[in-house]
């Protein structure tokens, strides 16, 4: 009887142990998720800006500018135009 | 000795207090006193922690659980094809409890170096007896951090968002603005605001003693970030529209002016440009002028650009035939008292004539055929005098007067465009008509995906056909406006110069304008323009409006990939040595 009690008390304490262990696990993995979620909040407002800035290197009087100025295009005169017959309707 | 041997010790036990006789109900009294006073404890601990275990449940977790809203961003604005035209990133603001923020000098020109402001400046915000002052708002998240490090007393940081307008003025008047609290002021920001709007979310978390989030706790409610608004608009024919209107703005040394692109098969604004304009980046000097949105809230007398519909209403009443002969001279037509003049005297016009050569004799007396109620219920279904209901700020009806009160003069002038007031954007939508095959479809701010069947039908295909062709012969040679011709496509249109109303009198200045579609052999895109008070020379629709039509036409058919419906022009002069052809 003695016996079996003391064998129950050490599969308790086993078991508590275990419990603790699980709970430290889980609040570790829990902090890394919340670590990688604000990574991820971080990225999409640096995915905003990039946009931003894609627009603003994009934007069109900006081409213009440097087509004209730069590489100096300009738009044909229409003598200088040739029309080609379309492959296939092209529209967006 | 015998006083001695009166104070012989006793043993406890024989205590004398134990020989008296005590009664026995006191020792149970006081027995069941103590029980009882257990009993109500045992009870009030029952109660508090079984029966009604609320209040003791929530004061427990408020020494441990935080409440944190998680905050929602402003939706985007995008154009048809996704790129951006109005974002939102997170900034900071900076605060001041004046009354805990008793800073030293030193600290006070620290601060203010940091986060550039004028240290006598600052110091003035904070000597204050407000209870909280924003010393700035608006600023990088890095220069944030940098005053955070500072660890003064009293001084605190929001977070909050910033709108930034990649494409400036150039989209100024579609794409509006918002106000420093994230709410649309203008333009599609207020149109669509409800929708652009996030909803912050919020979560219940354990916090650690360092402050790190280690449980989530309850329920969350995630964050709903605004939705993302798809505008029709195509910023490369925005940005045509835009800078080709500035250059003629420039050029006619003119007031003001507009330009609207619609799809002629949906419906859609591809573009609207307004001059003046202003940058919704930088709004510190600005002036009404510059934020009205002209094309929408601004109307004027049209001029000739509505002779197409008094004729297509002709013909489909059979009052007329496209070659049905009018005569229109001696160039003058007098009704009542008041007398209407061409501007060019012409002698017997067809009706497809009346339109080329722009008579407004030819006109008025096309109408004179008509019914008042017949011609006001045209105006009326081609969209005048009602709003465009696009749910833009200021959207205006115009002015078409109920047409029991029309007198016969009015109703002649009526029929080329004057007595009768627009805005340029119902203007281009009524072209639809004539760019369709007679029906009108509602305009759209947004991306059309679904292909638009018909809209309501206001004259039959046949007649649309017919006011086409007319429309096609007002821009070829002997028309007033060959300016607007393109090489490689058909092109249609009118032409409108108006005398200016000042004072309840014409003034001798002018509104000039054209309209028009093209490829005429399917219709894809219309293209309204209008130029207020040009003043260097040239005030006529054919010369100031026209080229400004075809130039933005030209380049806009050719970026969406039209395959042109005509020969392109060749030249009349002996061509020269083609250089080779760089691209």
């Amino acid at each position: 009887m003695v016996r079996l009690n003391v064998l129950l008390l050490l599969v308790m304490v086993l078991c508590s142990l275990g419990v603790v262990t699980a709970q430290h696990k889980a609040r570790q993995i829990f902090m890394a998720l919340e670590a990688e979620q604000e990574h991820a909040r971080q990225l999409e407002v640096e995915h905003g800006q990039l946009q931003l800035e894609l627009s603003t290197w994009g934007a069109a009087p900006r081409i213009e500018k440097i087509a004209r100025d730069k590489l100096r295009m300009s738009t044909p005169e229409s003598p200088r135009v040739i029309a080609a017959p379309p492959a296939g309707g092209v529209s967006r | 000795m015998m006083r001695f041997k009166g104070r012989v010790a006793h043993k406890f036990a024989e205590n004398p207090l134990l020989q008296m006789r005590l009664p026995t109900w006191r020792s149970r009294l006081l027995g069941l006193l103590i029980i009882g006073s257990f009993v109500v404890l045992i009870g009030r601990a029952f109660y508090l922690q079984v029966l009604n275990n609320d209040f003791l449940q929530e004061k427990g977790e408020s020494r441990y659980r935080r409440d944190i809203e998680i905050s929602a961003s402003r939706g985007r604005i995008a154009d048809r094809h996704g790129d951006v035209l109005a974002i939102s990133t997170p900034m900071k603001s900076i605060w001041a409890v004046p009354q805990v923020a008793r800073l030293t000098p030193e600290q006070i020109v620290e601060l203010a170096s940091v986060i550039e402001m004028n240290p006598r400046q600052l110091a003035q915000k904070l000597d204050t007896e407000k209870t909280f002052v924003f010393l700035r708002r608006q600023i990088p998240p890095a220069v944030a951090e940098r005053v955070a490090a500072l660890k003064l007393p009293g001084i605190g940081q929001d977070k909050e968002y910033r709108r930034f307008y990649p494409t400036g003025e150039m989209t100024a008047h579609m794409v509006g603005f918002t106000g420093v609290d994230d709410r649309g002021l203008e333009g599609v920001e207020l149109a669509f605001h409800g929708q652009l709007l996030g909803q912050p979310g919020s979560r219940s978390v354990i916090k650690d003693r360092r402050g790190q989030i280690i449980e989530d706790v309850g329920s969350i409610k995630p964050p709903q970030d605004g939705k993302e608004i798809r505008l029709a608009l195509d910023s490369k024919i925005q940005y045509l529209a835009y800078s080709h209107l500035k250059q003629a703005i420039s050029e006619h040394n003119a007031k003001a002016g507009g330009v609207v692109v619609i799809d002629a098969r949906t419906g859609e604004i591809v573009a609207l440009a307004n001059w003046p304009t202003y940058n919704p980046n930088n709004r510190e000097s600005l002036s009404g002028a510059q934020l009205r949105n002209r094309a929408l809230t601004d109307t004027f007398e049209p001029g000739s650009t509505l002779k197409p519909f008094t004729i297509a209403l002709g013909i489909e009443n059979g009052k007329v035939r496209s070659e049905t002969i009018i005569n229109c001279a001696p160039g003058r037509l007098t009704i009542g008292n008041a007398t209407i003049a061409d501007a060019h005297p012409h002698g017997a016009l067809s009706v497809a004539e009346v339109i080329q050569k722009s008579s407004n004799v030819g006109a008025a007396k096309i109408a004179a055929m008509l019914p008042s109620q017949t011609m006001w219920q045209m105006f009326d279904d081609v969209g005048f005098g009602q709003a465009p209901r696009l749910g833009f700020p200021g959207e205006v009806t115009g002015r078409v007067r109920p047409w029991k009160t029309w007198k016969p003069i009015e109703q002649a002038t009526m029929s080329y465009g004057h007595g009768i007031s627009v805005s340029l954007i119902q203007l281009a939508r009524a072209y639809s008509v004539f760019a369709r095959d007679g029906d009108i479809v509602p305009l759209s701010l947004t991306r059309v995906d679904a292909p638009v069947t018909s809209g309501a039908t206001v004259f039959s295909a046949k007649t649309a056909r017919e006011v086409r062709m007319m429309l096609e012969m007002a821009v070829q040679p002997g028309g007033t406006a060959p300016k607007a011709q393109i090489p490689g496509y058909r092109v249609a249109g009118k032409t409108g110069t108006a005398h200016k109303l000042e004072g309840g009198r014409y003034a001798n200045k002018y509104v000039s304008s054209f309209v028009g579609f093209a490829p005429v052999s399917d219709p894809r895109l219309i293209i309204a323009v209008m130029i207020d008070e040009p003043s260097a020379g040239k005030h006529y629709g054919g010369a100031v409006a026209a080229p400004v039509f075809a130039s933005v036409m030209g380049s806009s058919l050719r970026t969406l990939g039209i395959s042109p419906d005509a020969p392109l022009i060749v030249a009349e002069t002996p061509k020269p040595p083609l250089p080779k052809a760089r691209l």
